[in-house]
Parts: structure tokens; sequence; C-alpha cells
């Protein structure tokens, strides 16, 4: 068997909120192309282990590893978290160290987007306007920094007849091209969520954090979602790093999941494995009837 | 240090004018996260209206009891000063709470426009000089070359707005209104859900406060002997700024930050340079929400993702 | 007031308004009842006014009784009779109206000559014309930071002082032409605009609005202070005019109507600063326009509605918001720098904090980024309080005692608020899109955010 090639390495991570430890000495990796799943009971700090992979809170500690173009090197890791840089070219790629940088950079130079569990588009702004904001750094070069594209130059139009191209590709592939000039809030819940994804998926991510996409979605928009996530991975070879409470997504799409629970992993490993840990099993009883009830009929079957 | 001394009591003077007009401020923007801009000038208005009534009881009404006539002005102007508020609560901002956040903003701006030109048109743009009472002055102590004083006015300000406060604590710590004003700091929607007025909670909130800055009016008007249509803006803004200092929301934080405020500028102006007094104020201003935007005693706030 | 009751019956609507009568009757107590005056030796006399108490209080009734009225009828016909009014422009409808004013303002020197006399022209180019032009100009370079970019700004004011007194100063101390002075007052006023708006990044909604209001009056104060270089109130007098092409407009023998063989009137010079300042607007709004439609304008739009999803997508969020800072700072540095070359003299009394409110004021009224709201909230806010100094006619109803202009700021003032409580969204409240695939549709103000920080 080939080593695992490791996109993304969370490494002893921990986050405090004064007195209140949020996550606590995680560490899980995500393989390259892998739909990785992260589950849990509420308040497991699944979204904080998010925010902090994404830069939007600075983790009290612990490293996250981000590698473009191949597997990291442990010296070229080792020779990074030395350097006191956030970033390295390997000889494969590129080396990013997350909790080093802040939010836009992952997005613009490591290469990793995101959705919100609360869906945060622009809703004043058209479908189409959200799909080339998301392109903004390609089109910022391509306009040289405004002063080109101020001026008309060809360039930019042409780099501008890319973006819509690219993001007409995705509203063909989400049937929402007829609605690509109405304003994004004025989309149905699920086609707003769906919407999101493809926003990110418009910054050309490496790896994609979907935070509960599924929630809210009743099981025909459910079942469309998992072929849209699986198609991501499978098409464009982006990972997923996926939190989700609907375990039938979760056990059917995923690659690996991990188990948080108390900002604590207690399970980690295929959806099989998972499920039958007897630690898992206990987790989501003690705590969220609903969740168990799914945990068993996904059992029983 | 004689010199400080008599610094620190004028600070503490000035410092309770600020403290009771920035409260108006925190507990508006407390309860309907909203600046009242014109609460400044409400307080200026407040300042015509005991200046009008102090006149009219000596003048036409012939009282010649200094201490009946404060009380009967006190009073007056902290009932017509509150309708004021009133009034502009129902008509420019209940109309726009709930919608855009900039709409209650400029209204609140307008209104204040509004009111500063109101009185310049109904009053005359010049300086109204009061007649001086309560000036005679204790003599603390007396230094070398310098002598300490504390006049009868001071003591009336730094009194009336202790036992103001006293008696507002009360109000918004132990009775059902001060109750329901939490609440509705809290979460509206589920005040109301749980049978809380909002409506008259908030409107309540204004005339409380308008009620406050008319005890400032008149104080103002007594320590300065002069009121004019324009003094509301810098009164209010550094009012605001004691709200901000202190902790917006926070009532004790909006005292402290007046009474900080009003040495502020006192020290400053007599050991540094009185031109740049005001740039000073907003210095500060600008530093706080700048660097501490909870203030001293305000709460935290943890941005949501 | 409150919104009348479901049903409206006679004695209702007159125990209402009788109501009102007596709010007002409150209101006016004691401030419009008794005017303070100073006598000889400087006491205050009072002087009852009951009439006018009166007066307030019956038009208070029935304007009360007419808005029960009207809102009766209204009911009654099912619909909005007010709300219907509002300004809801089709794209194309907009495009035309827009090229119609630029042609009639391209035009309205000729027509102002044509109707009112060489004489009277002046006052109708430069008290309307250029007055409401320096306006619209300021109000869509605010419209970037406020409308387009979200970020509430009190203290714009700022950055049109620091445009009009590098003019003044660069032109005196050191004899530069306005056309030098032009580009580097907007050069220098948008680095004040990156110098102050860094500090206030993390702010947001109305902190950042008050901290812009401190540092506009800070500005201010400092002008007023700094008597070795900026003469304090007193201000700066004597700055070198604009030129035609370095040909000046005096009655010398080098002067632009000697050169042209025309007898010599100051309406040239007049007629050149409005078209002047027409196309510094005209750039305000070609540049803005073009902004809106490159990443950077997306970007400004895309913060106003989300700055967490922004930076989620890349987007440097910081240099996103300096940029809107010194871009709209930057016209209100040449909108300054026209000012003091159009007044000759500038003082701080120009620069005050109620300068910054009516822009403001206008922005959002207009209707927030709509460059064509802008431009009729300034026209009828700006307009509407200079027409009040036309009407000397109504002395002759209210006696020569009256004088429309006072109140002007009065009137600015409930304006704002009345046009708020009617229009919470401006007059123009729907967004045009940047972009489109296949039919430009403008996006419901209901959907638009107005921004947080």
């Amino acid at each position: 068997m080939a080593p695992r090639d490791v996109v993304l390495e969370v490494e002893h991570l921990s986050m405090r909120f004064g007195g209140l430890v949020a996550v606590n000495d995680l560490s899980f990796s995500a393989a390259r192309g892998d739909i990785t799943a992260l589950i849990g009971p509420n308040g497991a700090g699944k979204t904080t282990v998010f925010n902090c992979i994404t830069g939007f809170y600075k983790p009290t500690s612990g490293r996250i590893t981000m590698s473009l173009g191949g597997p990291a090197e442990p010296n070229d890791v080792a020779a990074l978290t030395a350097s006191g840089n956030r970033a390295m070219r390997t000889a494969r790629g590129q080396l990013f160290l997350l909790e080093r940088m802040p939010d836009y950079e992952i997005t613009a130079r490591a290469k990793v987007a995101r959705t919100f569990q609360n869906i945060r588009l622009f809703p004043g702004m058209t479908v189409l306007e959200n799909l080339i904001v998301a392109q903004h750094n390609a089109l910022m070069i391509a306009s040289g920094y405004t002063v080109k594209g101020l001026f008309g130059f060809g360039s930019y139009q042409r780099a501008e007849a890319d973006a819509v191209a690219l993001a007409r590709s995705w509203l063909d592939r989400l049937g929402l091209t007829a609605r690509a000039d109405d304003a994004a809030g004025a989309l149905a819940y699920g086609d707003q969520r769906r919407l999101e994804i493809a926003r990110a998926m418009c910054t050309g991510p490496e790896l994609l954090c979907l935070d509960e996409p599924a929630a809210g979605l009743n099981p025909r928009e459910s079942s469309e979602l998992k072929d849209f996530i699986r198609s991501i991975a499978r098409d464009h070879g982006t990972s997923v790093l996926l939190i989700e409470h609907d375990m039938s997504v979760v056990m059917e799409i995923s690659d690996k999941v991990v188990v948080l629970e108390y900002g604590i992993k207690i399970a980690d490993g295929s959806p099989e494995a998972v499920r039958n840990d007897p630690k898992v099993i206990a987790a989501y009883l003690g705590v969220e009837d609903d969740a168990v009830a799914e945990a068993e009929a996904e059992i029983a079957q | 240090m004689e010199y400080l001394l008599q610094q620190l009591i004028n600070g503490i003077t000035l410092g309770s004018i600020y403290g009771l007009i920035a409260i108006g401020y925190t507990m508006v923007f407390g309860i309907i996260g909203m600046v009242n801009f014109a609460h400044g000038d409400v307080f200026m208005l407040s300042s015509f209206i005991a200046l009008i009534f102090l006149l009219a009881l000596s003048q036409i009404a012939g009282i010649t009891s200094l201490a009946l006539s404060l009380f009967i002005v006190l009073l007056l102007g902290m009932v017509l000063t509150s309708l004021w508020a009133w009034v502009i609560e129902r008509t420019a901002y209940r109309p726009l709470r709930g919608s855009f956040r900039l709409a209650p903003l400029i209204s609140a701006i307008g209104m204040s426009i509004f009111l500063s030109n109101f009185v310049q048109v109904a009053q005359g743009p010049r300086n109204k000089p009061v007649p001086s009472i309560l000036a005679d002055v204790i003599t603390i102590r007396q230094g070398e070359n310098y002598t300490v004083a504390v006049s009868y006015k001071q003591i009336l300000i730094v009194v009336v707005t202790a036992v103001l406060l006293a008696a507002f604590w009360y109000v918004v710590q132990k009775t059902p209104l001060g109750r329901a004003q939490r609440a509705c700091e809290q979460d509206r929607k589920m005040a109301a859900l749980l049978g809380v007025d909002v409506d008259r909670t908030i409107s309540l909130t204004f005339v409380i406060g308008a009620a406050l800055a008319a005890v400032a009016g008149l104080m103002f008007m007594i320590y300065y002997g002069v009121v004019n249509f324009s003094d509301g803006f810098t009164p209010g803004v550094k009012a605001f700024t004691a709200a901000v200092l202190g902790g917006i929301g926070s009532l004790p934080g909006a005292v402290l930050g007046g009474l900080l405020i009003g040495l502020i500028e006192t020290l400053w102006s007599a050991y540094f340079t009185i031109d740049y007094k005001d740039v000073a104020t907003f210095l500060i201003l600008a530093v706080a929400l700048i660097f501490m935007p909870t203030g001293l005693l305000g709460k935290p706030e943890v941005e949501k993702v | 007031m409150s919104a009348p009751a479901s049903t409206l019956t006679i004695p209702g609507a007159v125990r209402d308004a009788l109501k009102v009568g007596l709010i007002t009757l409150g209101l006016s107590i004691p401030i419009l009842a008794v005017r303070t005056d100073q006598n000889l030796s400087n006491q205050i006399v009072l002087l009852p006014r009951w009439g006018l108490v009166a007066s307030a209080v019956g038009i208070a009734i029935a304007v009360r009784l007419a808005y029960l009225l009207l809102a009766a009828v209204r009911q009654a016909r099912g619909g909005a009779l007010i709300g219907s009014l509002g300004v809801r422009l089709p794209a194309q409808a907009g495009t035309m109206f827009a090229r119609a004013a630029v042609v009639f303002l391209f035009l309205y020197p000729v027509i102002a000559l044509s109707l009112a006399g060489t004489g009277g022209a002046v006052k109708w180019i430069d008290n309307f014309g250029i007055q409401i032009l320096i306006f619209i100009m300021l109000g869509w370079g605010l419209n970037i930071v406020v409308g387009l970019a979200g970020l509430l700004d009190l203290g714009y004011v700022a950055f049109y002082a620091v445009g009009a007194y590098t003019t003044a100063l660069l032109g005196k101390t050191f004899g530069l032409s306005f056309w030098l002075c032009l580009p580097l007052a907007g050069i220098l006023a948008a680095f004040w605009g990156i110098i102050l708006g860094f500090p206030v990044l993390r702010l947001r909604g109305d902190y950042l609005a008050i901290v812009t209001l401190a540092f506009g009056e800070i500005i201010r104060l400092v002008l007023i202070n700094w008597v070795p270089v900026t003469n304090g109130y007193a201000g700066i007098t004597g700055i070198p005019r604009p030129s035609f092409f370095g040909v000046p407009f005096n009655a010398s023998d080098q002067g632009f109507s000697a050169v042209f063989g025309l007898p010599f009137s100051p309406l040239y010079r007049t007629v050149f600063l409005f078209y002047l300042i027409l196309l510094l607007a005209l750039l305000t709004n070609w540049v803005t326009l073009r902004l809106r439609r490159l990443p950077v304008g997306r970007a400004w739009e895309a913060l106003r509605e989300d700055e967490i999803a922004c930076r989620a997508l890349g987007i440097n969020t910081t240099s996103t918001k300096l940029t809107a800072f010194a871009i709209g700072a930057g016209f209100g540095g040449f909108a300054g720098s026209f000012f003091a070359a159009r007044q000759g003299f500038i003082s701080p009394e120009s620069f005050t904090f109620m300068e910054s409110a009516v822009i403001l004021a206008i922005v959002v009224l207009g209707g927030m980024g709509s460059q064509v709201g802008v431009a009729i909230a300034a026209v009828l806010m700006i307009g509407g309080t200079e027409i009040l100094r036309e009407l000397d006619w109504m002395k002759e109803i209210f006696g020569s005692g009256f004088d429309p202009t006072q109140y002007r700021m009065l009137l600015f003032g409930l304006a704002m608020v009345l046009i708020m409580v009617w229009r919470p969204r401006g007059l123009v409240s729907t967004r045009e899109p940047s972009i489109f695939l296949s039919e430009r549709r403008a996006v419901s103000g209901a959907h638009v955010r107005e921004g947080h920080g």
C-alpha cells in the first residue's frame, strides 16, 4: 500500500476560550481526494475546529499543516515549523502552516475554502455576482489591481468572461442558470445551501470545508446534496472535510469519520468501524436521542 | 497641590453633568442598539426650558425663594423634556424600529439638526446669560498663594446628581420597569413573547434618559450661567464619550465615564492648553472605541462565525 | 404618531387630533410660548407670544386630521396611496433619465442665461448649479464608502477640508496653480483616508460612525487652533483662482475677456467653474460606475453584504476597506480643492460636522449605492434649502420680519426625518447588479444589506 497522501494534518490542536476548553489536543488527518467527516454531539467543538483550520480563530496551541501537490515530507514540515514562516515551497508543491496565517490568505494561498453553518451568501448581490466575487483574487490580478481594468484593457475583459464561464458551469450543474440574475437572497433555502458550496468551489480550493451542508434540507434535497459532494471529490479531485449531523449523509459518502466529544477525539476510522465503536454509540446515546435513533437505524440496515 | 485640588473639585462637578447626560445615551443604546444623536440637543432644549421657567418664576410669578423655584423648575423641566423625548421617539424612531439599520441614525441626526435650529429660530441665536445664583463659596483650604473653594452651586450639582442617581439606580434594579428594560436588552422578541410591553418599555427608557438630561440641563445652566442653541452638540459628544469610555450599556459605567471625562477635560485645560481641550475628548473617544470598545465596565463581545 | 385605528370614526378622529393638539401645547411650553430677549443692559426679558402657540396647536390639529382623513381614504381604496409614489425606476428608465439629466446640465448655463439674463444668471449658476454639483460630487464620493463598502463614515468633511486647505496653502505659499493643486489635494486626501482608515478597520456600525465623527472634529479643531499655518478662525484669503488653461479670469489685458475680445463680466468665471465641477462630478461618477464592475468594487459590495463570507473567499478585507476609504476621500479632496479655488477664501466654519451630516444624509436619503438616487437627493435637499433664499414674497404674507432662510436647516432636519420614516431605504431602494448573464434585473432593496462596519 502506497503511503497515504495527506492533504491536511491537524496535530495536537487545542482551543480555549477563557476557562472553557472547546478543543483539546485533537489530532487527525484528511487524505487527498477523500471525504472526511467530522461528527459529534452538539457542542463537541466541530465548528471550532473548522474555525481554527480556516483561520477565523487562532488556536491556543497545535499545528495545522496543509500540503499542496503531494504528501508532506516530515523533514519539510519540521523545517517550516522551525523557520517561523507561514509557507514554503517543497519538491512536490507547497506547504502551509495554517495556524500562522490570516483567514483570507488561507483561502487565497493555501486553497482551503469553507461554507458556514448559517448560510453566508451575499444576499443583495445576484447569484452570478456571488460566484464572480469568489474569483476575486484571480480577477484582481487580471485587472492589474484595478489600474488596468479601470482603463478597460482587453486582458481583464477576457478574464471576466472566463470567470463568467466558470460561474455558468457551476450554475448549469446546480440547475440554477435561469436564476443567475436574481438576488441570492431570493433563492429557496436548499438552493442557497448549494450555491454557497458552488461559490466556495469557485475559489479553486484543494480542500473544501462544509459546515453542516445538509442542515434544514428535506430528504430529496439531502440525497441530491450527497451526489453533489461526491461529484466534487470525484470530478475535481477536491478533498472534502465535512461537519454533518445527518448520519445518512455521513455514513454514505465519507471515506473516513472522526468523532469528537467535548473537544476530544473518541474515534477515527472508516464509517463501518466508527458506527460499531461502543464509545461512539455511548456518546450519542448519552446526548442526543434522535441522533441515536438514526445511528441505530443505520446499524440495523 | 491646592491648585490640583481645586481642579479636581471642578472636574467632578463637570463630570456629574456629563454622567447625567451619558445615562441617556447608554440606556438607549443598551435597549435598542442605537446612538440617539438628538440626545445632546434634547439636553440643550432642557436648559432653555429651565432658563425660561427660572426667569418666569421670579419675574412673572414673583416667587422669591430660590430653593422653591429651583425645585419647581427641575420638576417642570423634567416633565416637559420627557414629553419632547417621548414625542421624538414616537415620531422619528419608532416607525423605523426593525428596519434598515442606518435609517434611525439618519433620522436621529435629522432630529438633532431640527432641534438646534428650532431653538435658534424660537429663541434667537445669541447667548442667553442667566443671573448668577448660588455663586457664594466655601473656602476649604487656604494655601500660600492659592485658595481652594467650593461654590454652593457645585455642591448642589454633585448632591442632586448623587441623589437622582441613587433613585434612578433603584428604579432600574428593583422595579418591574427595570426588569422589563433588562429583558428587552437581552432579547426583545422573547421579552415580547413573555408579556413585556416592549414599545412602552422603550418609550420609558427615552423618557427617563430625557428626564436625567433635563436635570443636567438645569445644572449646566446654573454652572456656566449661559445657554445657547448650539450647546447641544459638544456636551452631547462628550457625554457619549463618557458612555463609551465607561462601557456602553452599563449604567455605573456611564457615571464613571462622565466623571473621568470631566476630570480629564478640567485637568487638560488647567495643565496643558485650553485650546485643544475638545481635541483631548475626541482623541479619548477614538482611542477608547478602537482599543477597548467594551469600555471600562462593559461586557465583552465575541465575534460569532 | 401612531397608526390610526383600523376603523375611523369622526369622534375618534377628533379626539385623536385634539390629543395631538394637547401634546403640541405641551411641547410649545415654554419654548414657543415665551421668547427670551436681551434688553440694553443685557438682561433677559420674557416676551409671551401665546398667539404663536395657538397657531402651532391649530396647525398640529389640522395636520393630524388631514393625515387621518388621508389614511382613511387610503384604507377605503384598499391600497397604498403614498407608498405607491416611491421611485422605482426600471433599469432602462434610470439610464434614460441619467442621460437626459446630463444633457440638461450641460445646457443649464445657457438656459439660465436665456431665462434670467446676464445679471440674474450668475446667482442661478452659482448658488444652485455649482452648489448642488459640489454636493452631488461629495455624495458620490461618500457613496463609495457608505453605499458600496457599507462603512459608515460621519467625518467625511475632513477630507473635503484636507483638499481645500491643501489647495489654499500650496497655492498661497508656493504659488502653485489650481491645476497642480487639484491632483495634489486629491492624493493628499486619499492619503489621509488611509491614515484615518487604518485605526478603524476593526470597528463596526455605529462605533465606526462615531470614531470617524471624532476624527472629523479633531481635524477641524486643529484647523482652528493651529493658527500659524491655518490662520485659525479667520481662515485663508486670496487663494489663487483657477485659470482657463493659463488665462486668468480678470479685467486685465491678459484676462479671459480681453483675450477673447469680450466685454469683462464675472459671468465667464462662473460658467467656467460650473463646467469644471460638472466634469469633476461626472468623473467621480464614471470612476465609481467603472469600479463597481471591477473586482475591487464587487469586493466592496460583498464586504457590505457579509464581511466574514468575504474573508472566507480569500478577499483581503483590510486592503478592500482601505481602498474604499482612500478613493472616497480622494474625491472629497478634489471637491475641497475646487471649493477653495471657487471661493478664494476658506475657514474652518465650512467644515463642521453639519456638512458631514448633510453629505451622509444625501447618500442615505438617495438610496445607498445608487448614483442616480444620490444625485436626486442632493438636488432635493440642497436645491430645496437654497430655494428658501428665493422666497422673499413670503414676507408679504407673514410680515417683513419673516425671513425664510432662517428655516433652512430646520426644514432640512425635518426633511431628513420625514424621508427616513417614509422611505427608510432611501428614494432609490433597488440595486443595480454589476454583471448579468441574460437579463439585467434590479435587486429589490429587501435583500440588500446595509453593512456592519
